[in-house]
């Protein structure tokens, strides 16, 4: 046990010694969330919007006019029939259309219910998401400002909200389980496996074969400072998107850390089974950046809806852990899920981290060859 | 006598590369030996071997009375391997390092610490430095250091003298030899003759195979001629002269002079007077002694011709 | 022999208040073997960098191959060869192929690479391996090509780092022979090495420490008056008084 612990003791000190492994360790994550944070930033400031009003009365005037005095949005064209929506759009200064149906302030005093349609542009998911948000609550603030003090519900603006280019909004707060699923495979794959193929190129492993220590000892001293270390990373990353963007997990925070010791232990393994087919750091290096990092990004549903790849990339990204993880930690912090739904995910993961762990074991070798 | 390692008929391939082939010999217990050879001999590859890292294709190699091959977990714990490449970690400190090494061996540095303490003392105004920004003598130091921290009985040191200047090269030996007293055994690698002479007995080995093991004294007495030592200014047109007469055998160049050996060694009289004729009125001829370079040249001459 | 290929007067070159090279005076002669000794950190390699053209002298005067290094460091390259033991050719180019590159490298022309390419390939029995991957080649095959590319501009001075270290005693021997005929032709062959029996194949050395050089003479001289048998012990009885 003393052998074991002086080993893991060495490890840390590599890790603390050196300035970018720790980069690597804690600038990357809180980097990527904050720059994936600022790219969906909650403030936005005279975003275009054009108004298409068929109306053309006191009440749409009003409205109009209290959504563009809201600071929020820029007045860009008023327009004059639906067919120039797409133009309009497609000048790109605009992000947003209004549309007033006709007749829409003697509907809504009248029947008390009239509606206005928002279109936006879905090709930047998050700024369409915001526009439609305000405008909806400033409607409302508008509704409720018609009605009087007294508000008895009689007067309702059903604002209908119309997506152009993306209409699910697919990415909608996606960054966040994405990077956690980017940085723990970058992490623990990356650098154990680069950790223990470092030693194998300076010469040390000769002579830590050489010793008395068992493989074994040798395998988990190397996987258990980084398994502490992914582990505070990950709390790392939920306390800051909590602290700075305001996103809770809706699930169980128990079973979501459950889950990410679980992945955090497959891509350890999996870290361990590359240093055991690479005999250089370099080989390392690429074998978890092309292998892992960019299917990561690309293949598993990080970035690009996996229902809208071919078939053949389907298949490939079937056999990516963090295709599983994502919807894993998708289900649970976003949607509030809970183990039910993703019992199968989860079962997929302990499976692979089993086949890795005989993997290495197998690999992993005694002697030099 | 027990000996400290048997090895028999040991063969090792490396595809189509024969890297040893049919290696014999043995080493007695507390004794230097030196294995001596170029770059590419087999050296390293027969020292995996022996530390069991690697497993021989053939033959049979015995450690300190345990069997490379299937008490290769005993004989890690009595082995103090220094790779080629110093194996210390560039980004721990001397201290630092020490202190892994005892670790990973279940000692202490203060347990062996007489056993280091003459080598150790030479780095220890240093030990908070990094391993990595030692000089090449003071990182040799450091690896023996913690090669020996566990009291092996067998040490196993593979060219610990390539890259490291003539002073600490020097001192190194020095060690070495006061490390004797400790009974430990030791195998050391190089590929500098000259070093050979530190040695209790070395075998001369080259493209995997022994060309020979012995004291180095019995190997210089092997050198089966007369050697003559020839010296002159211009030496690239005395190696052509010499190489003209037909009564020369060999004449190669060895430091500041050449080193020429005749057909018949008891008339070397004619020489002075043949080189003077050819223009190079300067030489100076003298017998010498043949050194281990010069029985390992006429060793390997050997074998070309065989 | 007379005629000086490398001069060097009071250099001196200091890194912030660090002095490399303290106050080196010395001259090499066209044709001659000089060792070039020292320690590691003894300040070799600041003067090898300064005598190649790599870096500028802080003051003193220098002349390399009759230009001068602080403003003909363009024509010091030109005039100049390097070979080291480590790296020396291309390993995934053949003996052709690497031949063509140097050429081309020191601006050869196309015929004069071929007519070198022939005259050395015959030389040094290299036809058959013409075509040859350099990594296919024998270790002492592959450092005689190395120097045979180094000096196929025919330069004035060639430099070499360790030139001998680690190989069999026959490629040695052959190895110096060649260095032996390129100095008989003139070239001025400048050894830098670690190894003091590598040193007493030279016809004059100087020995550097701390910065200065410290001893500078032939090999038999310098043992006369150390009082030693090898170069070696002259060197640790220098370093070590």
């Amino acid at each position: 046990m003393k052998r074991f612990l002086g080993f893991v003791k060495k490890e840390f000190l590599h890790i603390f010694r050196d300035y970018r492994t720790l980069f690597i360790l804690f600038g990357i994550p809180v980097a990527q969330i904050l720059i994936f944070g600022y790219a969906v930033s909650t403030d936005i400031k005279n975003a275009g919007v054009a108004f298409l009003d068929l109306s053309k009365d006191e009440v749409t005037q009003k409205l109009t006019d209290k959504i563009i005095s809201s600071g929020f949005f820029k007045k860009t064209e008023t327009l004059l029939n639906y067919n120039d929506i797409d133009m309009v759009f497609k000048k790109g200064k605009t992000k947003a259309v209004i549309v007033f149906e006709e007749d829409f302030g003697k509907k809504l005093i009248n029947q008390g219910k009239a509606s206005l349609s928002i279109i936006a542009d879905g090709s930047e998911p998050n700024t369409a998401t915001l526009i439609t948000n305000y405008t909806t609550a400033i409607v409302n603030d508008f509704t409720m400002d018609l009605a009087g003090p007294v508000s008895n519900n009689s007067l309702r603006i059903n604002p209908e909200v119309k997506m152009r280019y993306n209409p699910a909004l697919k990415s909608h707060f996606m960054f966040v389980p994405g990077v956690i699923t980017l940085i723990l495979i970058l992490i623990c794959a990356l650098m154990t496996s680069v950790t223990i193929t470092r030693e194998k190129e300076f010469g040390t492993m000769e002579v830590l074969l050489v010793s008395p220590l068992r493989p074994i000892q040798i395998i988990l001293g190397k996987v258990m400072p980084y398994f502490i270390l992914s582990f505070i990373n990950v709390l790392l990353i939920l306390a800051l998107s909590w602290l700075v963007f305001g996103l809770p997990v809706k699930g169980s925070l128990i079973l979501l850390l459950a889950e990410c010791m679980l992945y955090i232990l497959m891509s350890l393994t999996l870290g361990i089974l590359i240093s055991t087919v690479s005999s250089n750091m370099q080989q390392a290096i690429f074998i978890s950046l092309v292998g892992l990092m960019l299917p990561t990004i690309l293949l598993s549903g990080f970035i690009f809806p996996i229902e809208n790849m071919p078939k053949i990339y389907d298949y490939v990204s079937s056999i990516l852990p963090p295709r599983y993880f994502i919807v894993i930690i998708k289900n649970i912090m976003i949607k509030g899920t809970g183990l039910m739904y993703i019992w199968k995910e989860t079962l997929i993961l302990i499976v692979m981290t089993l086949i890795f762990i005989g993997l290495s074991v197998r690999n992993f070798k005694i002697r030099l060859e | 006598m027990i000996k400290a390692i048997e090895s028999s008929g040991i063969a090792k391939s490396f595809g189509p590369t024969k890297a040893l082939d049919d290696i014999t010999f043995s080493v007695n217990e507390s004794e230097i030996f030196g294995f001596i050879g170029p770059d590419g001999a087999g050296k390293t590859t027969l020292f995996r071997i022996i530390t069991t890292l690697l497993l021989p294709d053939k033959g049979n190699m015995k450690v300190l009375g345990m069997d490379a091959t299937s008490d290769y977990k005993e004989l890690r714990k009595n082995i103090g391997y220094m790779p080629g490449r110093f194996s210390l970690y560039q980004d721990l400190s001397v201290e630092e390092n020490l202190n892994f090494y005892a670790t990973v061996f279940g000692t202490t540095v203060k347990e062996n610490y007489d056993l280091i303490s003459d080598i150790y003392s030479h780095i220890e105004p240093f030990r908070k430095r990094l391993a990595g920004k030692l000089s090449g003598g003071m990182k040799q130091k450091l690896a023996l250091s913690c090669a020996l921290i566990h009291k092996p009985r067998l040490l196993v040191l593979d060219e610990p003298t390539t890259g490291v200047d003539a002073v600490s090269r020097s001192e190194f030996w020095d060690m070495l030899s006061k490390l004797h007293q400790h009974n430990i055994t030791i195998i050391v690698s190089t590929p500098y003759m000259d070093e050979a002479i530190r040695c209790d007995r070395v075998a001369l080995i080259q493209n995997g195979k022994i060309l020979s093991v012995d004291t180095p004294q019995n190997i210089r007495a092997g050198f089966s001629r007369k050697l003559f030592t020839v010296k002159s200014v211009e030496k690239y047109k005395l190696i052509k002269t010499l190489r003209k007469n037909p009564e020369v055998l060999t004449a190669y160049p060895f430091g500041d002079s050449i080193h020429v050996t005749l057909i018949n060694d008891a008339s070397d009289n004619f020489l002075l007077g043949y080189l003077v004729s050819e223009g190079i009125s300067d030489a100076v001829i003298q017998e010498a002694k043949a050194g281990i370079e010069d029985r390992f040249l006429e060793l390997m001459e050997k074998g070309i011709k065989a | 022999m007379n005629k000086k290929v490398i001069y060097v007067k009071n250099l001196v070159k200091k890194f912030g208040s660090f002095v490399a090279n303290d106050n080196l005076s010395f001259e090499v002669s066209a044709g001659e073997i000089f060792g070039f000794l020292g320690a590691n950190g003894a300040g070799k390699t600041t003067t090898l960098r300064i005598l190649s053209g790599l870096s500028k002298p802080t003051s003193g005067e220098v002349n390399v191959a009759g230009f001068d290094a602080y403003r003909q460091t363009e024509q010091i390259k030109k005039n100049i060869g390097y070979m080291c033991q480590k790296f020396s050719l291309y390993e995934d180019l053949t003996v052709k192929e690497n031949i063509v590159l140097y050429g081309g490298i020191y601006g050869m022309s196309k015929s004069l690479i071929r007519e070198r390419l022939i005259d050395l390939l015959a030389k040094i029995h290299f036809q058959e391996y013409e075509n040859r991957m350099i990594s296919d080649l024998p270790l002492g095959l592959r450092q005689k090509l190395a120097f045979s590319v180094a000096v196929l501009h025919e330069p004035k001075i060639v430099f070499l780092d360790e030139p001998t270290g680690g190989v069999d005693p026959i490629t040695r021997r052959q190895f110096w022979e060649t260095i032996y005929e390129t100095a008989s032709r003139g070239i001025t062959v400048f050894v830098t090495t670690h190894y003091m029996d590598e040193a007493e194949y030279c016809d004059r050395i100087s020995i550097m420490n701390n910065g200065k050089i410290v001893a500078l003479d032939t090999p038999e001289k310098l043992k006369k008056q150390y009082n030693a048998t090898t170069i070696e012990e002259v060197f640790i009885k220098i370093a070590r008084p």
